[in-house]
């Protein structure tokens, strides 16, 4: 398949507001991004040229915002909405093999719906993990740095080398991951065993390190898990915001090149393109 | 018609950054002799049934939506 072929659904509702540009990265590599709103897929209150079926799309991205004001708890309610409607279509598109990406409130929708860290099936009943409150109680907005340590299995992290540290922003109040506590430990094993975590929060040297490099708390520092298969994607801080180098902040003291979140959308289109 | 009210706090042993910080503006604002300031989130939920079945949906409910497994515990009160 082409680039110019494959359909990438970027998925809002209300509240949801980083569209825009998870929308511009996809389309600036050549594929057919569309903004979707969740109605055109469920069929409510639209017209019949607004319907949209998700199995007509090769890529589902959930980008960032506050969907419905973050009520009840961050993603929840869209969670709930596309859990309600789409369950069915959602694990047909998965087990399909088909890529679903989760940045930020992404990230929590994902987590919320049972689609991550899904350690055991595609969907789990109820959430699995949680993306809490940040240890410091406040928005924390600034870049951050990740270093991959998944050793292969994420379809969207082919292209980025082991051992980078990327600089990738973040702009979140609850990205804490966290596991049933008293099984927190033997998740993180499991995950790891699972080739399930993918990024984490580094300092410069790209040794895992907590706040302020890590802006949240989460468990084990860690940014960014997948699915077992590897298909399923979230993570906290916003790749489509660093798709060029010159929105990176020291972009007038470094060579031009790309910026640091665009590996990843080139991971993904590449995996599309090949296998779909 | 029942008014089911819906308790859902954090477990114990999970973090409360919110709880915190509000106990320290507490202290700020000079409120002395505080010990712990815990955030919890209630929801009276308006619905028609017996108070037996409305506790059964009701819980299905915070299962479902109001809270999440891994950090939340919850208690539903019929009024």
């Amino acid at each position: 398949m082409k680039a110019s072929q494959v359909r990438v659904c970027v998925l809002r509702i209300e509240g949801t507001n980083c569209e825009e540009e998870m929308y511009l990265a996809f389309k600036r590599l050549g594929t057919r991004p569309e903004k979707v709103h969740l109605k055109q897929l469920t069929g409510t209150d639209v017209t019949s040229e607004e319907m949209r079926a998700l199995s007509d799309y090769h890529i589902l991205a959930l980008p960032g915002g506050f969907a419905a004001g973050d009520y009840v708890r961050a993603g929840a309610i869209f969670a709930a909405r596309m859990k309600s409607r789409l369950a069915g279509e959602l694990v047909d598109f998965i087990k399909s093999g088909k890529p679903v990406l989760g940045v930020c409130n992404g990230f929590q929708i994902l987590v919320e719906t049972g689609l991550l860290p899904a350690m055991s099936g595609v969907m789990s009943d109820v959430p699995e993990a949680v993306l809490g409150t940040n240890d410091s109680a406040r928005f924390e907005c600034r870049p951050t740095l990740l270093r991959k340590v998944n050793g292969g299995s994420c379809v969207f992290t082919t292209k980025v080398s082991a051992g980078k540290v990327s600089l990738i922003p973040s702009a979140h109040a609850e990205g804490k991951l966290m596991f049933p506590l008293d099984r927190s430990k033997e998740i993180v094993r499991e995950l790891e065993d699972n080739d399930q975590i993918v990024f984490k929060y580094v300092d410069p040297e790209g040794t895992p390190a907590g706040y302020p490099w890590c802006p949240n708390g989460s468990t084990e520092n860690i940014a960014g898990i997948c699915n077992r298969e590897g298909n399923v994607f979230g993570l906290m801080p916003h790749p489509e915001r660093v798709f060029f180098r010159f929105t990176h902040p020291d972009w007038t003291r470094v060579p031009d090149g790309p910026g640091d979140g665009r590996a990843i959308f080139e991971s993904v289109l590449d995996y599309v393109t090949k296998k779909l | 018609m029942a008014i089911a009210e819906v308790r859902v706090e954090l477990k114990k042993g999970v973090a409360d950054p919110e709880g915190r910080n509000t106990l320290k503006a507490l202290e700020l604002l000079g409120f002395e002799g505080l010990k712990d300031v815990k955030t919890v989130k209630v929801f009276d939920i308006f619905l028609d049934g017996d108070s037996g079945e409305v506790e059964k949906r009701v819980d299905e409910m915070c299962r479902r939506l109001l809270a999440n497994p891994v950090i939340h515990n919850y208690s539903i009160k019929i009024k």
